[in-house]
């Protein structure tokens, strides 16, 4: 077991989190969109924006090549200051939130797990880089 | 929905949590025993979800019924889905997901009765 990828050890834990939420973001936005669209567009715009940043984000993961450590790499810090920055938008400025989002209150909705979720993931992400060459040499 | 049942599944999944955790502290992989239970469990998942579907066409209340089958189909993905990405890594991360795939039922179930029960729920 030389090959260090993210999709082994804890990373498996992970990516199967991370899964779990890019079906939950992408469901949810799915029907918000489809069925109440006009309701709260931003708000639905950015949960679909999530969802797709999840979906990449488990794909970046659980592919583990060199390529896919990069992909990973930007879409956990995209999510990463996205859950912050809608996180915040949210608490200040309630209104232009009239209907939740995955990141709403930091991901309060889903116990702060989307708000944890890339940090694990970008520690993760250096972890198995920084294990690579010192098992070269 | 089917309350007994409902409950009973939320139960069956927490258990092979459970299960599933003791594995996982006992570094002991994922045998056929834990396949059977899984798949018992998924089988009580196909169940609820037929009688779901046919208690969403009689029904007269305003459910929404989008959500309702996506959770109900839903539900019966998460298992399988689980347990290959579990199996695939015969390690103890491995079977840790399966904790994960676990825990989700019970969730996806709850939301499921309070989409049937409406705003109320």
């Amino acid at each position: 077991m030389v090959e260090t990828t993210t999709r082994s050890g804890p990373g498996r834990l992970l990516i199967a989190v991370y899964a779990v939420f890019a079906l939950a973001a992408t469901a949810r936005s799915a029907v918000q969109i489809a069925t109440r669209f006009d309701r709260a567009p931003l708000a639905y715009l950015l949960s679909a924006f999530a969802a797709l940043v999840y979906v990449v984000a488990t794909i970046g993961l659980a592919r583990g090549s060199r390529t896919s450590r990069r992909v990973a790499t930007v879409s956990c810090s995209v999510e990463l200051v996205g859950v912050v920055t809608v996180g915040a938008v949210s608490v200040l400025v309630p209104h232009l939130f009239p209907d939740a989002t995955v990141w709403s209150g930091f991901g309060a909705g889903y116990g702060f797990v989307p708000l944890v979720l890339p940090v694990l993931g970008l520690l993760w992400i250096r972890r198995t880089a920084a294990r690579g060459p010192s098992l070269v040499t | 929905m089917l309350e007994p049942l409902a409950t009973g599944l939320i139960l069956a999944a927490l258990a092979c949590a459970a299960w599933a955790l003791g594995l996982v502290v006992a570094n002991r992989p994922a045998g056929t025993f834990t396949l059977a239970l899984l798949a018992v469990l998924e089988l009580g998942l196909l169940v609820q979800a037929v009688i779901g579907i046919v208690n969403l066409v009689r029904t007269d209340s305003d459910v929404s019924g989008v959500s309702f089958v996506g959770y109900l189909l839903g539900s019966l993905l998460i298992l399988p889905a689980a347990t290959f990405w579990a199996l695939a890594e015969r390690t103890r991360w491995g079977t840790a997901v399966l904790i994960i795939g676990c825990l989700v039922v019970p969730v996806m179930i709850v939301r499921l009765n309070q989409i049937w029960g409406g705003t109320g729920g």
